[in-house]
């Protein structure tokens, strides 16, 4: 069964002016993660909001545990959790003050709300700072605070919009693990993230959405393959660029990308291929100033998919302006 | 729907926290009026004469607490309109709550507070000189007059807030909507002084009905009306009491329909 499906979405700001939904339509079958990913702009935040009913699309229909968000919104708004960029907690209150709070305002009673804030604070490792205000916070324990108050009810569907988006390695690694966690235990997610590499630990499946568009869908491996797996990377002198670029044509199959002195292509050979061209640049005498095998990245999937590298628009640029990039 | 009153209380109550996590804006919003009452009454108090027994203090103190109720629309309107910029709006839109229970709790939240300054201020008017002369009743009903007054403006608060949404432009827009509607009015001065046209609006302000109405209940003589043959400088109760209503009628499903469709 499907959590969630979207069909043919379309949403425009500023009296057409902005598309910001493009006819999007995608779907998350029951206790699976979908990760969406693209660059800022290509319309993630618009499609959560949309299926958080948040925001009427112009056309098109979203369900949600098989309601449909736009005519019965309170009935799904009781089904879902959502937290990310912008659905935030009170950075005023204690971490224990927003959890009583949403609470309360799932309509737990006081001793319920209490005992549940204090189960979600443990679980992510909050128990210690639950008595200090949000705001002193690092942006790990915000986040993950965030995500409790989402979970306060166990949710149907969860959504999380970039929930590692200007975290530094270590919180993002530990809001990943608070995330595979929640995985486990079997709620249907649609993520929106910007990191291929984290829709690849977290997702089953992944979509690629660009300009309000899904412009491919798949799983992480199927994706990868589509972009070639992992890409080599050579820079060279400028008089070796051309017999580089042929070496590099014999060893990958995909096209090859030129960036001034750097020359790259997508393999599916790992670091064999890595090999293959270390020993073809040395019977060839080039002595390449940095060979690399590198790991796709969205510039990647965007590269290999839509033949240009992922650029932010500026479809919503009012939300661009707030806050939670911390 | 059923538990609408309980999503209220929370969300009252979530403001009541704010204040008791972040006291100085507790401290501040009471000790700016205070600065108020304590300016006027020894920078002007001592020029401008009147025939009130008990000198101006009489006269400006309920034109002070007019005031202060009319300066709170701003801080209703900057606390929603941070609220929204922070996402908080969303999430509380994410959630199964009653519509209006958010945009209804913070009004609250501000009445309270507005109950809270009315008293610091009255015992600060009561350290420099202010007297009511009239009896329990009538001074009770003039700060309930003042209380209603302050929750009617607490709901255009809510619409700016919703509708501005940049927290610096509300506070702007808040000053530039209260600043003239008080001085334009019989709250400091009398309004003989001012030109024709300004007169009539003056006249015909809410601030002067409801400072008007004010001086009647703590029994005093309105001496700064103006045309005094105008029927709000007559009936200064009736009008205060049909501004309120009037406020209420318009903003409050303004405002919560507003809360429904707010989108960023």
């Amino acid at each position: 069964m499907k959590s969630v499906i979207a069909d043919h979405l379309v949403k425009t700001y500023r009296n057409g002016e902005v598309k910001a939904l493009d006819d999007l339509s995608l779907d998350v079958e029951e206790g699976t993660v979908l990760g969406v990913l693209g660059p800022n702009g290509a319309g993630k935040t618009t499609t959560v909001r949309i299926l958080a009913t948040l925001l009427k699309p112009d056309s098109g229909i979203a369900t949600v545990a098989g309601i449909d968000v736009i005519k019965h919104p309170d009935k799904v708004r009781e089904l879902i959790g959502l937290s990310g960029q912008y659905a935030a907690v009170d950075e005023t209150l204690t971490g224990w003050d927003n959890l009583v709070m949403f609470g309360r305002l799932y309509h737990l009673g006081k001793s319920a709300s209490v005992k549940r804030a204090e189960e979600l604070l443990e679980r992510f490792s909050l128990t210690d700072s639950a008595r200090r205000p949000i705001k002193t916070y690092s942006g790990g324990m915000r986040r993950r605070l965030d995500l409790a108050a989402s979970l306060i009810v166990q949710p149907k569907v969860l959504f999380l919009d970039e929930p590692t988006t200007g975290l530094d390695p270590r919180g993002r690694q530990e809001m990943w693990e608070v995330i595979q966690e929640l995985v486990k235990g079997g709620v249907t997610l649609l993520l929106t993230t910007q990191y291929l590499e984290e829709a690849d630990q977290l997702a089953d499946e992944i979509a690629v959405i660009d300009h309000g568009k899904v412009i491919a869908r798949g799983t992480s491996d199927a994706l990868k393959k589509q972009v070639g797996g992992e890409r080599l990377e050579i820079t060279v002198e400028n008089v070796d660029i051309a017999k580089t670029q042929e070496i590099v044509a014999r060893i990958s199959t995909s096209a090859i990308h030129t960036d001034i002195r750097t020359i790259s292509a997508p393999v599916t050979t790992g670091s064999i291929a890595l090999m293959e061209a270390l020993r073809a640049l040395d019977e060839a005498k080039i002595h390449p100033l940095d060979i690399a095998l590198k790991r796709p990245s969205l510039d990647d999937v965007f590269l290999s998919l839509t033949g240009h590298v992922a650029e932010e628009t500026v479809a919503e640029p009012i939300k661009k302006k707030r806050g939670g990039k911390k | 729907m059923k538990y609408i009153i309980s999503d209220v209380m929370t969300i009252t109550k979530r403001q009541l926290l704010q204040l008791a996590r972040i006291p100085e804006v507790l401290v501040f919003s009471t000790i700016q009026p205070v600065m108020f009452v304590l300016l006027f009454r020894f920078v002007f108090g001592g020029s401008i004469s009147t025939g009130q027994p008990g000198g101006y203090v009489q006269l400006l103190m309920p034109g002070i607490f007019v005031q202060t109720v009319a300066f709170t629309l701003a801080a209703t309107a900057v606390g929603l309109a941070e609220d929204m910029k922070k996402g908080l709006i969303d999430r509380f839109r994410s959630l199964p709550i009653s519509r209006g229970a958010v945009v209804i709790g913070r009004t609250f939240g501000d009445a309270l507070l507005n109950i809270l300054v009315l008293t610091v201020m009255a015992s600060a008017g009561y350290a420099v000189g202010w007297r009511p002369t009239s009896g329990g009743f009538s001074i009770f009903l003039a700060f309930l007059f003042l209380f209603m007054f302050g929750y009617a403006l607490s709901w255009i608060g809510i619409y700016v807030g919703l509708a501005v949404k940049e927290a610096r432009t509300v506070q702007s827009v808040g000053f530039l909507v209260t600043f003239p509607l008080t001085f334009l009015s019989n709250a400091f001065a009398p309004t003989t002084g001012m030109p024709r046209a300004l007169q009539y609006f003056a006249e015909w302000n809410p601030v002067s009905s409801m400072v008007a109405a004010c001086r009647q209940l703590f029994g005093l003589k309105n001496e700064f009306g103006a045309t005094a043959s105008s029927w709000p400088s007559q009936h200064p109760l009736e009008t205060s009491l049909i501004y309120m209503v009037l406020l209420m009628v318009i903003f409050i499903p303004l405002s919560i329909r507003k809360y429904k469709n707010t989108s960023l």
